[in-house]
């Protein structure tokens, strides 16, 4: 029988520690939409996409009310769109971004993700064509979010596409700088990217999924903060314990969901998120968390140890609650999203490079930073590049998501509002690197073994 | 068997557990376990209960126990019980 005390616990990380499912993210093949014809192509892609998740809002509003857990967002993932509109003779895909928000505007989605494109080891015609639709697809849309993988650590990094993702990001910046570049926080490139993230803005359905399949994502540094206050001052064994204790919890609640849903959905599982993931709300930061450990502010000496451990103890408790697991699974550091996060680049205690070093130790990359409007393309590329390279050398995801807003100095803020946050936009080094990054061809793939 | 929790949280007063446990019993809700504590001055009420023979749905049980709580000046939530074995389990 359980215990009072568990029940009342358990309401208390819901009311007051912001334990919530992050997303209940459904993902979609769009392989069977592959049409020559471009008008065929976008009613056969909002046809399937209405279909499968037809019900996706209303099973996820009735679990939430039933069972009493709050899931925040629900989201879809398709097959990357380069890859659907291959065969397609239009010009750019502005068209199908278009059509996928139609289609999250009939569902009532809030996030859609996979006007993506996997160009590694190099870039088709279709590839190109997407690359080139993303400043004004994710200009004209709300809910539509779009990637590019640039590389892996079996395939190297595509310096080309490295370069090209700069000069996107100074583009999307531009076309919506009257909503301080909010167009760039819809934007991701990855290295080593996943292929069942349910986590925005990366989020696409992989070639090798089945049609359909349910991911969830939780949330809940908040809880996590929560505990570790009560064993302040005690060894680390300790506060790895703590957080394994309290990872297996919330990913069990994410599991459950994740089960009922697809009961309910009739689609097949297919994996549990352990991303901790942060929200601009008071008592939901990953910050605070390492703050708990004994750091005087984020950013500081110790944070990326204390972030190490973070990260490591997350996934040891959450693999044992959940029968799969998968997507990024860490601990996310995105500035924007994360109070403590914000107050410590506001303090001065976190910069560019500290966090650059904390994401050799977390997933997943330089997410949700805004840096100075005059950052040039060469600048946020070569950035890309360093992200890129830590994680093809560590077998890890990286992806760099910087919010290059027009007119906006180091120390102003930019708002972009609801899960996105807001941010302190941060100092970047003024040296360049343009002919570094005029280069490019391809960084090969690293050596596996002699790791030293 | 059809378990769901319901958490009763407020300032103490009179008639509180008649009132809750009143209204779950015109549901056809069977009462299983009650723990019951004031802590910190507020009323804290954890009843487990049954609602297999219930003919209302859980939506519907959550509307009327919420009504019960607004007239008691009080906090009355009913959810499923899963979410609970699930956290707390292994």
């Amino acid at each position: 029988m359980l215990d009072i005390e568990d029940i009342l616990a358990t309401e208390r990380m819901f009311d007051q520690n912001k334990l919530d499912v992050r997303t209940i993210t459904m993902g979609i093949s769009l392989l069977g939409c592959a049409a020559d014809d471009e008008k065929v192509l976008c009613t056969k892609i909002y046809d399937t996409i209405c279909k499968k998740a037809e019900h996706l809002t209303k099973v996820s509003h009735d679990i939430s009310a039933e069972y009493g857990v709050p899931i925040v967002n629900r989201r879809i993932s398709v097959t990357p769109i380069a890859l659907v509109a291959g065969g397609c003779h239009a010009p750019n895909y502005v068209q199908i971004a278009e059509t996928m928000q139609r289609a999250a505007d009939a569902l009532g989605i809030d996030i859609m993700g996979g006007f993506s494109a996997l160009v590694d080891r190099g870039m088709t015609e279709s590839d190109r064509r997407l690359l080139d639709s993303i400043p004004e697809a994710l200009s004209v849309t709300k809910s539509i979010c779009s990637s590019v993988a640039v590389g892996s650590t079996k395939a190297g990094i595509n310096m080309d596409a490295v370069r090209r993702v700069g000069e996107i990001v100074k583009d999307l910046a531009e076309r919506t700088k009257e909503h301080d570049a909010d167009g760039c926080t819809k934007f991701v490139a990855f290295c080593n990217a996943v292929e069942d993230n349910p986590f925005m803005a990366g989020a696409f359905h992989g070639v090798t999924n089945g049609d359909c399949a349910i991911h969830v994502g939780v949330s809940g540094p908040g809880v996590v903060k929560r505990a570790l206050e009560d064993v302040r001052g005690e060894p680390f064994e300790v506060v790895a314990k703590t957080v394994k204790n309290t990872a297996f919890m919330i990913t069990r609640l994410g599991q459950m969901v994740a089960q009922a849903a697809t009961e309910r959905l009739h689609v097949p599982f297919g994996i549990i998120d352990l991303s901790l993931a942060p929200t601009a709300a008071v008592g939901d930061s990953v910050a605070a968390v390492l703050e708990e450990m004994g750091l005087e502010s984020c950013g500081g000496p110790g944070t990326t140890a204390a972030l190490a451990l973070l990260n490591d103890a997350v996934k040891k408790g959450g693999l044992m609650a959940s029968s799969s697991v998968g997507g990024l699974s860490g601990a996310f550091i995105p500035v924007s999203e994360d109070l403590g996060m914000i107050e410590a680049v506001e303090r001065g205690s976190l910069t560019l490079e500290k966090l650059e070093a904390m994401t050799c130790v977390c997933s997943v990359g330089l997410d949700m930073i805004a840096v100075p409007g005059d950052t040039s393309a060469a600048t946020i590329s070569a950035i890309l590049a360093d992200e890129a390279a830590i994680g093809m050398i560590n077998n890890k995801t990286t992806a760099v998501r910087l919010i290059p807003a027009p007119g906006k100095k180091p120390g102003d803020m930019v708002t972009f509002g609801g899960l996105m946050g807001y941010a302190p936009v941060i100092n970047v080094s003024r040296f360049k690197a343009d002919r570094f990054i005029a280069r490019g061809g391809r960084i090969p793939a690293p050596l596996r073994s002699l790791t030293n | 068997m059809k378990k769901i929790v319901v958490t009763v949280v407020g300032a103490d007063r009179v008639g509180i557990i008649a009132g809750v446990t009143g209204g779950l019993a015109e549901l056809q809700i069977n009462v299983l376990t009650v723990s019951q504590a004031i802590v910190d001055g507020i009323f804290n009420m954890v009843l487990m209960c049954d609602m297999e023979s219930s003919t209302n749905s859980l939506a519907e049980i959550q509307e009327k126990m919420g009504h019960v709580g607004e007239s008691l000046g009080l906090e009355v939530r009913v959810q499923l019980a899963d979410v609970f074995y699930a956290m707390h389990r292994i």
